[in-house]
């Protein structure tokens, strides 16, 4: 078990939204464009990591019975922490996020790698672990909100890619669109992994 | 027993860490929130009101629940600037800020905040949707999109959106020419 190991498996054997299908919520929701989608990722790492650290140093003194309230509250704080943050510097990704911020407590991913890794493993294999899975859930939703940003607006980053004869296909930017690259995305991801 | 001691002391403790460490956060980012709010709503004000010296935002008269915004130039009144909402949209509560001269002939509005889909009922945001209400009054429009034999354009496909906005400005120009006298009553006002 390394740390390098610990990082490359969050974004590729194990990645949080195409091999493991977690947290779907806020994959589905705030991927309209690619910059929601790394705010969100970036947002998302953030709070993974901390938690994960948290996690790791206190997991000796949290008895068992208690460590799921334990780990939601120190999750849920480092959201708050988050959610301030951004509104108080960076109030126009805080609105085009809006609520998924708040969500990002009942990430599953988050409170899955704090009950799956953290609390069994020391802070650095942690952090790794925090890193990597939060890398992974950034990618996937920049692949996302590039693609549909793309097919859905003619452009990626908000940079103009496909002209202005380009029409754009409106439905790509709605929620169908979402399900539509997920599936498409998570069968790409596991015929290479069958290779 | 002991062990109910336990969790609880552990629960406590980590909760409580938790609570004073938002607090602090809380406080030291609450300047910076109250700068934002005031960078919006300011934007916002400069958008619907004409030209003026003094500071909207502080300028206030509130009546029944909804503020009032003076715009003054040389110390006169000149505008007024208010919000009004509907949740008669397609997706949840549309806000609408509008400002109007004294007369109560509309200046500008401006949409703060909408959830229609995009595309299609987010082009109430666009600026040849909003451009159709300046210089309208109360008295002086049909308050209805076109479809409902009113004076204002619907957008092909969404026409809820449209209805809801129309709606929503000219229950908030009632509301004001009611209460146009105690708005303007405070300051001297010259035509």
């Amino acid at each position: 078990m390394s740390f390098s190991k610990e990082f490359i498996k969050g974004i590729w054997r194990e990645n949080p939204v195409f091999i493991l299908v977690l947290g779907m919520c806020p994959v589905l929701a705030v991927t309209t464009s690619a910059a929601n989608g790394l705010a969100m990722g970036l947002a998302a790492t953030f709070v993974l990591l901390c938690s994960n650290m948290v996690i790791a140093v206190i997991r000796s003194i949290v008895p068992d019975r208690v460590r799921i309230p334990v780990f939601i509250v120190v999750i849920a704080s480092f959201v708050t922490v988050v959610d301030l943050v951004m509104s108080g510097y960076f109030r126009s990704l805080h609105h085009s996020l809006g609520l998924f911020i708040p969500l990002i407590v009942v990430n599953c991913i988050i409170l899955g790698r704090a009950e799956a890794f953290a609390s069994k493993n020391s802070i650095f294999l942690s952090i790794a672990d925090g890193l990597g899975m939060g890398a992974g859930f950034t990618l996937a939703l920049v692949i996302l909100g590039s693609i549909r940003e793309l097919f859905g607006n003619g452009s990626i980053f908000s940079y103009q890619l496909l002209g202005s004869g380009y029409e754009p296909i409106l439905v790509m930017i709605l929620p169908p669109g979402a399900f539509l690259t997920l599936g498409i995305l998570t069968g790409v991801f596991a015929a290479i992994e069958k290779k | 027993m002991k062990e109910i001691i336990r969790l609880t002391v552990v629960l406590t403790c980590v909760c409580m860490v938790a609570g004073f460490a938002l607090s602090y956060v809380n406080a030291a980012t609450k300047e910076a929130r109250a700068y934002q709010d005031r960078l919006e709503l300011l934007g916002a004000l400069n958008m619907v009101l004409p030209e003026h010296d003094n500071e909207a935002d502080k300028d206030t008269v509130d009546i029944s629940g909804i503020t009032y915004y003076l715009a003054k130039k040389d110390g006169n009144i000149n505008g007024v600037a208010f919000k009004t909402s509907t949740e008669k949209g397609y997706s949840g509560l549309i806000e609408v800020i509008v400002g109007v001269d004294i007369s109560g002939q509309i200046h500008a509005i401006g949409i703060l905040s909408q959830k229609e889909t995009p595309g299609l009922g987010s082009k109430i945001d666009e600026d040849w949707f909003k451009d159709q209400y300046k210089g309208k009054t109360l008295e002086g429009a049909n308050w209805a999109v076109k479809k409902d034999n009113g004076d204002f354009e619907q957008i092909s496909g969404a026409t809820i959106s449209p209805r809801a906005v129309t709606g929503a400005i000219k229950e908030g120009l009632t509301g004001y020419e009611q209460n146009k006298m105690q708005i303007l009553g405070g300051s001297d006002v010259v035509q």
